[in-house]
């Protein structure tokens, strides 16, 4: 496959005003599928669950079976609208969308046409440097998720080349909220920024209404990355229309929802620059690769035939449920994000270094958990940080707060050392059990025995018998070259500090 | 006609594309009749008796086991459904 | 015991519950019926082989001392739109040959638990198109007035059973008449409830927005008793009534007692006239308006300008609702599954089956409703047509302020001839035309003999339809006209019928 040209970004931007739109898919954590009794793998109680076994009949679509709308799901769909600032539809209806494909269990989608459960609001978002963009919110409504299809047999394990699919139906009916931005103006040269951090917003506020697990790397939450360029025309004339958009899925982390809309600015810029058009079209992110590939072109073919669902009634939300969760609602985001900078004493850009990290909430939960922010901070955008982008995960996944505070606890307490608890955290996140399990079955916790840290000294002195007497003679850091041995041979487990100043202590003693 | 029947998924022969043609002709000039007295002002009714927001509490009910879920399956493998290799794009 | 295969379900009940005879020879005696006949009358896809097990499960529990319900031990058939777990559910088509549902339909749970013992799944049309069961996969049922005559449709199988006397009950569905239309040629009875009185869970369906399943007997009272225990709320319907109902075997007695007709107002459809149909019919219907206002019933004219569109608008609504109930049928999950060449992909595969599985008529109606809702033409077409139920239904509401019910004939003709009208779905549709408002508007109706048609002694029905929610009304008119007329022919009419397999 060729690669695409690509146009220097800035370049792009010098020509082109990008235009932006999100269609994000939220997976709520019910404890059963949007219109069937039967347990939702999104719930993280079935998380594990075997294929097919998550099933009742009408997420197979068998013969007679009729769906049966979820209570709670209409509860989050609401706070979920309310939350983005829309308004509340006092009627929403059920529509089919109709289309053959085997992920399907009836082979129509029941989803929300022309009557949304809610519908224009907006979402402030907050940049890495503290700009606030507030993002225009078409609609959200309701829709059911479809089955996961295995492709087998082929090079790629993707479905071009495939020899037969597996279908698992566990993910058919599971509750989805679609969320539709309108086209998104004004973003300039910031645009992919932008677009990482509205996901983000949107995980955040999904995460603080408790309605979903937000982990994009399992599906939570999904990002479909709308961009089109038009042209910039000269200032007093009328602007050019708006371009051709692709439409780019597989979008599976904050980070690439930055970088496949950067990528996509880049590509259509170097084609429409040649001369040519851009195809309306599906793309594919490529994660490894870091390019997206077309997928199958958006044609006439996509007659959804939509009518509105006769199996289900109209949804009216009595005004005191909406005003009852309305007054649930948790605080937005950027007054939440205010608040806890002030409360932890954060400068502007440490704070941020935690917001941009996607890490927030788990700082928050780990000093919950008893750490000082500080030493939350430290954690979460140092070391964790650092292994989550080593094997390209979220850090957020690699180790529970609880977990991060426990181990802070014990360099606290002069059990382990900043230097041993990075290697408990290591086994921490390797699934060796809690920091203190992993000390316990590692034995890494800091030797305290004043007396085998002097064994230890004694050794190391006589190695190097001329220390002492540099340090009496006032040169302190020559203490250096003792501390170091002492520490090798109890292979970090000694609090240097306290070594150091037995060393002192020896050679005033002397 | 035979764009319908891609979008229904039947693989109509060129015999059954005739036919087929020439009977909903008929039946499509017939129906044309309904837009007489179908005016904008006339709301349409999508269910006979008004009801609305009819729900199910949030609990687990009656759910199928994994044999049941596959019991008439035409072809399955490790636990789930098979097919044939798929033309079209995920949506 | 021949004569336990005459007796109504009623009468059969009550001989179970007075130990005159058991469910084991009730049911065995049916049994021995349906191998009698079923070579002439073809009403069953599946005889349940469990049917005599379970008909000794509940003498067991009588003889026990334990006090079951009403209708316990008696048999039924069931109409093969309604799955079972232990028995095929085919919906009359190809494409599901051998399904076995994990789940039983509400009704059928609900019968059971009554203590009725399912007897067999009978024949229909293929996914309930049609109004003669031609368009059943497994070839037609015969009518057992006339054996080379349809016995209506979709549910001509569960109809012919029951007027064959191959079961005392049977469940039927209606969509546009398949319950009425069928009770109309074989001289039974048949009920459509109000839409949402009675669970669709399990019935597979055709237009959800029309489909009910309603009683299929030979008496008013019958059919009240079934009724009694397949109705009400189920909370696996989203569309169906949250109220409680009257029993419909009580207003049933009520009707036979003899007062109901005295003051009641009966509508007949101006733009209904009856004198297009078939001469005998409609003098069958007159003559059994006339013998109500004998009674003291007050036969009034009402308008209803728009019935004329009915069947137009519900030839939209219905294919295109269809076309999406239908998808699910794709060779994946059940059923059949045609793979036509070696490399297919499941879209060859998916449309392989379709057109292997699915009949012409249930293909034609597929296409049809798919263009019904495609872009450009769902405000035209399918939205148009709904609009037309809006106005079906005022046209009710406008009547049913001045009279109580309003009567029509079951339908334009007798039983036509087998093959007679297969070329021309047209003329087809239009035998629906008096029973499809009904289904439009949720309005219930039902179906009884009103007596033979001159011509050709085929039996004709006449139809009461009721403001939506008052089906107990239509079991009241229905049994004290079935009084009256039953006393006048001095029998039932099925006593007329003409004897099969040998055996009476």
């Amino acid at each position: 496959m060729a690669r695409d040209t690509l146009m220097d970004f800035e370049r792009a931007l010098e020509l082109f005003e990008p235009v932006m739109g999100f269609e994000v898919h939220v997976e709520l954590n019910t404890a059963t599928k949007m219109f069937s009794a039967a347990p939702n793998p999104a719930n993280s109680a079935n998380h594990d669950a075997a294929p097919n076994t998550l099933i009742a009949p009408v997420d197979l679509g068998l013969p007679g079976s009729l769906p049966v709308v979820n209570e709670e799901a209409i509860r989050s769909s609401i706070s979920l609208g309310l939350a983005l600032g829309c308004s509340i539809a006092p009627t929403s209806r059920f529509a089919r969308k109709n289309y053959f494909y085997p992920d399907l269990g009836k082979n129509y989608q029941i989803s929300q046409y022309d009557e949304p459960i809610a519908f224009e609001g907006r979402v402030e978002v907050e940049l890495a440097d503290g700009t606030i963009v507030e993002v225009p919110i078409e609609r959200a409504h309701m829709e059911e998720d479809a089955g996961k299809l295995t492709h087998v047999g082929g090079a790629t394990g993707r479905i071009q080349g495939a020899e037969y699919s597996l279908v698992d139906y566990n993910r058919a009916g599971v509750p989805l909220v679609e969320i539709v931005t309108k086209p998104i103006l004004g973003a300039e040269g910031r645009a992919p920024e932008i677009a990482r951090a509205y996901v983000q917003a949107i995980r955040d506020i999904v995460l603080a209404l408790g309605i979903s697990e937000g982990r994009m790397e399992r599906g939570n939450l999904r990002c479909d990355a709308n961009v089109s360029l038009r042209r910039r025309t000269a200032p007093g004339e009328p602007p050019a229309p708006l371009g051709t958009r692709t439409e780019t899925k597989n979008v599976n982390s904050t980070r690439s929802v930055e970088r496949a809309v950067r990528y996509e600015i880049q590509r259509q810029a170097a084609i429409l620059e040649a001369g040519g058009t851009i195809t309306q079209e599906t793309r594919h992110w490529h994660e490894d690769t870091g390019t997206t590939s077309a997928g199958r072109p958006k044609s006439d073919a996509d007659d959804y035939r939509y009518f509105p669902e006769p199996d289900l009634l109209p949804v009216a939300p009595a005004p005191e449920l909406i005003e009852s969760l309305r007054a649930e609602l948790p605080e937005p985001p950027v007054a939440r994000r205010r608040r806890l900078k002030a409360d932890w004493g954060f400068t502007d850009l440490e704070f941020q270094d935690v917001v941009n990290g996607g890490i927030l909430a788990e700082v928050e939960a780990t000093i919950a958990a008893g750490a000082t922010p500080a030493a939350a901070r430290k954690w979460w955008t140092g070391e964790i940080t650092r292994i989550a982008n080593a094997r390209e995960r979220e850090a957020g996944g690699l180790v529970s707060p609880v977990d991060v505070a426990a181990l802070q606890a014990l360099v606290d307490a002069g059990t382990l050392t900043d230097k041993l608890a990075r290697q408990v955290l290591e086994g921490v996140i390797a699934g060796e059990g809690g920091p203190q399990e992993v000390v316990d079955a590692r034995g890494l916790a800091v030797v305290s025995d004043d007396g085998a840290l002097i064994a230890a000294i004694d050794e190391a002195l006589a190695a190097q018998p001329d220390v002492l007497e540099k340090i009496r003679d006032g040169k302190v850091q020559a203490a250096g070259a003792v501390i170091g041995a002492v520490m090798k041979a109890m292979r970090g487990q000694a609090d240097a500090a306290r070594v150091r100043e037995l060393i002192l202590e020896r050679a005033a003693a002397s | 006609m035979r764009h319908l029947g891609v979008l229904a998924r039947i693989q109509l022969s060129d015999e059954e594309v005739e036919h087929l043609a020439g009977q909903l002709a008929v039946i499509v000039d017939n129906i044309a009749k309904v837009s007489e007295v179908a005016t904008p002002d006339v709301p349409a009714t999508s269910h006979p008796i008004p009801l609305s927001n009819v729900f199910r509490p949030d609990e687990v009910g009656r759910t199928l086991t994994h044999e049941q879920a596959l019991q008439n399956a035409p072809d399955a493998a490790d636990g789930r459904f098979r097919v044939t290799a798929i033309l079209g794009e995920e949506q | 015991m021949s004569d336990v295969i005459r007796l109504t379900a009623a009468e059969l009940a009550a001989a179970l519950a007075a130990g005159e005879v058991s469910s084991v020879e009730a049911t065995r005696a049916h049994l021995d019926r349906i191998a009698a006949v079923e070579p002439e009358i073809h009403a069953f896809l599946h005889v349940h082989d469990g049917a005599v097990e379970a008909a000794g499960a509940i003498d067991r529990r009588r003889a026990s001392g334990e006090v079951l319900p009403p209708l316990a031990g008696v048999p039924l058939a069931i109409k093969d739109v309604l799955v079972t777990t232990d028995m095929p559910s085919t919906s009359g088509s190809r494409i599901l040959e051998g399904y076995l549902s994990p789940f039983d339909a509400t009704v059928v749970a609900r019968a059971r638990a009554a203590g009725l013992v399912p007897l067999g799944k009978t024949n229909m049309d293929e996914f309930a198109m049609g109004s003669s069961t031609e368009h059943s996969a497994y070839g037609p049922t015969h009518n057992p007035w006339a054996l080379d005559r349809i016995p209506g449709g979709s549910g001509g199988g569960s109809a012919a059973a029951v007027a064959a006397f191959e079961a005392p009950l049977a469940l039927g569905s209606d969509t546009g008449g398949s319950i009425r239309q069928p009770a109309h040629v074989t001289g039974t009875v048949g009920v459509k409830p109000t839409y949402g009185a009675v669970s669709r869970y399990g019935a597979i369906a055709l237009a959800s927005s029309l489909d009910q399943v309603g009683p299929v007997t030979r008496t008013v009272l019958d059919a009240g008793l079934l009724h009694d225990v397949i109705g009400g709320h189920d909370h696996d319907d989203s569309t169906s009534l949250a109220e409680e109902w009257p029993s419909f075997a009580d207003a049933a007695r009520e009707g036979a007692r003899g007062e109901v007709l005295r003051g009641l107002r009966v509508g007949v459809i101006r733009e209904l006239p009856d004198s297009g149909f078939q001469a005998g019919v409609s003098a069958s219907f007159r003559a059994a308006l006339a013998a109500m206002e004998a009674q003291g019933a007050e036969i009034v004219e009402v308008s209803a300008p728009h019935f004329e569109y009915g069947v137009a608008a519900y030839y939209l609504i219905l294919p295109a609702e269809a076309s999406s109930n239908l998808a699910k049928f794709d060779s994946v999950r059940f059923g059949m599954r045609v793979t036509p060449h070696v490399g297919s992909t499941v879209e060859d595969v998916m449309a392989a089956t379709r057109d292997a599985g699915f009949g012409d008529e249930v293909k034609r109606r597929i296409i049809l409703g798919t263009y019904a809702l495609s872009a450009g033409y769902y405000d035209a077409y399918y939205g148009s047509a709904q609009k037309v139920r809006t106005l079906i239904q005022r046209d009710f509401d406008a009547a049913f302020a001045g009279v109580d019910v309003i009567a029509t004939p079951s339908a334009p003709t007798t039983a036509f001839r087998l093959g007679e009208k297969l070329d021309d779905p047209l003329q087809m549709y239009l035998n629906d035309v008096t029973t499809i408002p009904a289904n439009l508007a949720g309005v219930p109706g039902i179906s009884i003999p009103s007596g033979l048609a001159e011509e050709d002694g085929l039996p004709v029905g006449i139809q009461f339809l009721a403001p939506a929610r008052q089906d107990a009304r239509l079991y009241r008119v229905g049994a004290a006209l079935e009084a009256l007329l039953v006393d006048e022919w001095g029998g039932p009419l099925l006593d007329r019928a003409p004897a099969l397999g040998g055996v009476r």
